[in-house]
């Protein structure tokens, strides 16, 4: 983004007050004016803001500076062909009136403003089902306002119907069934989950069938939500890395190196050269394991298991190189603000090749086996089509996204650590079907070890952290021999590393697609909120318009292909 | 626990004899159950694949109908909003039946001390074995699984373990 973007949105929008934080625009307007801007820049050829990216909410109870009102919305909005990025922001005074929904606008609304309604509280009118997604249904008070105690638990006896949500659904698609009974046939309602083998952790998919046939379908998800943003407010930034590695744990490196990044930005650090490659490096390779799991399972699924073994084994390997590196299989909780927690070891450079070598060979030996196989192509060509246009309305990003013909990546659209100077290709689907967001899945590993054997080359000799004692701790062995080190190292790990007050917003593209936080600092060393935009999230609210009037057994290979987990979808 | 024969025989010689051929043949035949909801599940995969590969134990025939398991290993964190269906799948295995409590959130809410996770399945449900780590390696759901053998080698056709228990949803 460039100062004319603001100059452009200032202009268009007099009464607002607009100002630039980081690289992209913060629009504060009246609640009254709220849905004006937000239909004007999303339909205003200037704009075009097609994607809503997230809807949250913040609750200054406690924080030091009044803000004139107790509660704020933020809608994060971008315009993804000339990357501009927009917040738009309104102060709420009465959550119980709210302000009006954005569902008209972009779908994506429909789940981001319920989890908002969920854990603040706000009301948002018009909105067509707001009801909780993430809390259960017997659930009582708002978590993330500040006067919610963090360990008031509440016990749920009994799970919630959804009777009365796939009715609905069933009669916004114009099915009666009153007409079904005359053509002697009935709806039969099948719940999939949210203890199946198909769902790969905790979803419940209820659907509405004719015959086989998806009529209906309504999901419900939080089943995973186990508190991150809530526990986030009382960690400092570093001790939030390892909480991080658990929202998608199968590239918690990826998480750990899109946090830090984020808290960089705002701090306005500028991390060693040979870290920013050491993180390319990680992200790349984790990226392979990301889409190695999720081929690995969805191939299951469809009943391949022989391609479990040829891809899983190579995770499994890696799993050698990762312990050498970080000491932990799973979670590796590698970053530190300002850094990394160490260098590669001596060797990296021919481990990491080798296990090259045999993730190449592990998934061409998996891709030999569906390329050409009729059975494969069969299941997945042309099942389960999302159109670009609704992928995009629903807020999906990533190797979804692009499946569906979007050629929006944040590593050729808004480069960060070099990636601009990297030679590789993005891989974009022509029509959106399972087949294309499996095969983007495979080729997109084939340009990250294209990416890696670069990388692996340029990578320079350095330190990995930065030198500040504001942010990264001291030397064990200026710690243990003077006592500048140890009080030094003392503040860092008890006080945390103080961000200025402010609010901010900073992405990533991860595995699933965009990974974002959003952090209000309060200027402390721990976060007043910290909300994740996970990219599953958006990806699971299409779901429905996937699998509709296809058979329920593409449900089961469609959901495996999208890669949904349940770390960073419930957080 | 109950095969119906101890009401006839009691506690004799014949009934001891028979717990050692049937806990003989539970203990090598286990039908795991995976309820797997986070990263520890991811740890589970994992010990079934080739590297660890969790058939040289007897327990490789993993079900996904709670009706035709004896093993429940819980992998991963249980919320408020899950233990209504964690109770449920417990229910549904039929006797004798034991639980796994795999990683440091199923046994004690781990690091999510906070509103919505359960601080333990323990309060749902009766846990035979707990399993440390966050995640745990492989091996370590291995040497559990061998526990839980051991555990069993001991056990008798008279005795129901968990006929006192109750949990928060009971």
């Amino acid at each position: 983004m460039n100062a004319t973007a603001l100059e452009k949105i200032r202009a268009a929008f007099p009464d607002a007050t607009c100002s630039q934080v980081l690289n992209y625009v913060v629009v504060d307007v009246q609640p009254e004016k709220l849905q004006d801007t937000l239909t004007r820049l999303k339909n205003d050829q200037d704009f075009n803001c097609g994607l809503l990216l997230d809807v949250t909410a913040i609750d200054y109870l406690d924080y030091p500076t009044p803000q004139g009102a107790r509660f704020r919305v933020v809608y994060t909005i971008k315009n993804w062909q000339d990357n501009l990025l927009v917040q738009v922001r309104a102060l709420v005074s009465d959550p119980e009136a709210g302000v009006p929904s954005a569902v008209p606008l972009w779908d994506s609304a429909r789940w981001g403003e319920r989890e908002t309604y969920d854990q603040y509280g706000i009301n948002f009118q018009g909105h067509p089902d707001l009801r909780r997604i993430l809390n259960h249904c017997q659930f009582e008070g708002h978590p993330l306002r500040k006067d919610y105690p963090i360990d008031k638990r509440q016990v749920l006896y009994e799970t919630d119907s959804l009777e009365p949500q796939i009715r609905a659904r069933l009669a916004d698609k114009g099915i009666d069934e009153a007409t079904m009974k005359d053509i002697n046939t009935e709806v039969m309602y099948l719940n999939l989950g949210p203890s199946h083998p198909a769902t790969h952790g905790a979803i419940r998919i209820l659907t509405a069938l004719d015959g086989e046939t998806i009529l209906a379908n309504v999901n419900e998800i939080g089943y995973l939500h186990r508190g991150f943003e809530k526990t986030a407010e009382q960690r400092t930034y570093n001790q939030i890395v390892p909480l991080t590695d658990r929202l998608n744990y199968c590239s918690s490196m990826i998480n750990n190196i899109a946090y830090v990044k984020a808290v960089e930005s705002w701090l306005g650090i500028q991390i060693t050269e040979r870290a920013q490659f050491m993180r390319v490096v990680l992200t790349e390779f984790y990226r392979i394991l990301d889409h190695l799991v999720c081929l690995a399972a969805a191939l299951v699924d469809m009943g391949g298991l022989t391609n479990y073994w040829y891809l899983y084994n190579e995770k499994e390997a890696a799993y050698d190189f990762i312990s050498r590196l970080t000491g932990a299989r799973l979670t590796s909780s590698f970053t530190r603000i300002g850094g990394m927690y160490r260098d590669f070891y001596d060797g990296w450079k021919e481990d990491l090749e080798r296990q090259l070598v045999d993730i190449e060979k592990g998934f061409g030996d998996a891709l030999k086996l569906v390329q050409t196989n009729r059975i494969v192509h069969d299941r997945t060509q042309g099942v389960c089509v999302l159109p670009a246009e609704t992928a995009l309305s629903y807020g999906l990003t990533g190797p979804t996204l692009r499946a569906s013909g979007v050629a929006y990546d944040m590593r050729k659209d808004a480069p960060y650590y070099n990636y601009e100077a990297f030679d590789f290709d993005v891989p974009i689907g022509t029509k959106g079907d399972v087949y294309d967001r499996f095969m983007i899945r495979f080729e997109e590993m084939v340009q990250s070890v294209r990416i890696l054997r670069q990388v692996m080359k340029m990578i320079p000799e350095g330190p990995v952290n930065i030198k500040d004692s504001q942010v990264v701790l001291p030397e064990k062995a200026q710690v243990y021999n003077n006592i500048e080190g140890l009080a030094n190292h003392f503040k860092l790990i008890f006080e945390g590393v103080k961000t200025p007050p402010g609010e901010w917003y900073d992405s990533f593209e991860a595995a699933n697609g965009e990974l974002g936080f959003h952090f209000v600092s309060d200027g402390s060393g721990r976060p007043y909120k910290l909300k994740v935009r996970p990219p599953c999230f958006y990806v699971m609210g299409a779901f429905h318009k996937m699998v509709e009037g296809n058979m329920i057994a593409d449900a089961i290979i469609n959901l495996s292909c999208i890669n949904i987990i349940g770390g960073e979808l419930d957080r | 626990m109950a095969l119906g024969l101890e009401a006839n025989l009691g506690d004799t010689v014949i009934t001891t004899k028979l717990d050692e051929v049937i806990n003989w043949g539970r203990q090598y035949s286990l039908w795991p159950f995976v309820f797997g909801t986070a990263c520890c599940a991811i740890e589970f995969m994992s010990a079934a694949a080739s590297q660890h590969d969790i058939s040289r134990f007897g327990a490789e025939v993993v079900r996904f109908s709670p009706r035709q398991a004896d093993l429940l290993l819980v992998c991963g964190t249980v919320t408020y909003k899950q233990a209504p269906v964690l109770k449920r799948i417990y229910e549904q295995m039929p006797d004798p039946k034991w639980v796994v409590s795999v990683g440091a959130c199923a046994c004690s809410g781990g690091i999510y001390d906070n509103y919505s996770t359960v601080q333990g399945i323990d309060s749902i449900i009766p846990v035979d074995i707990y399993i440390s780590g966050c995640p745990p390696r492989p091996e370590a759901i291995l040497d559990a699984l061998i526990k839980l053998q051991d555990q069993i080698k001991g056990e008798s056709v008279l005795v129901d373990r968990h006929k006192d228990f109750k949990g928060i949803l009971d």
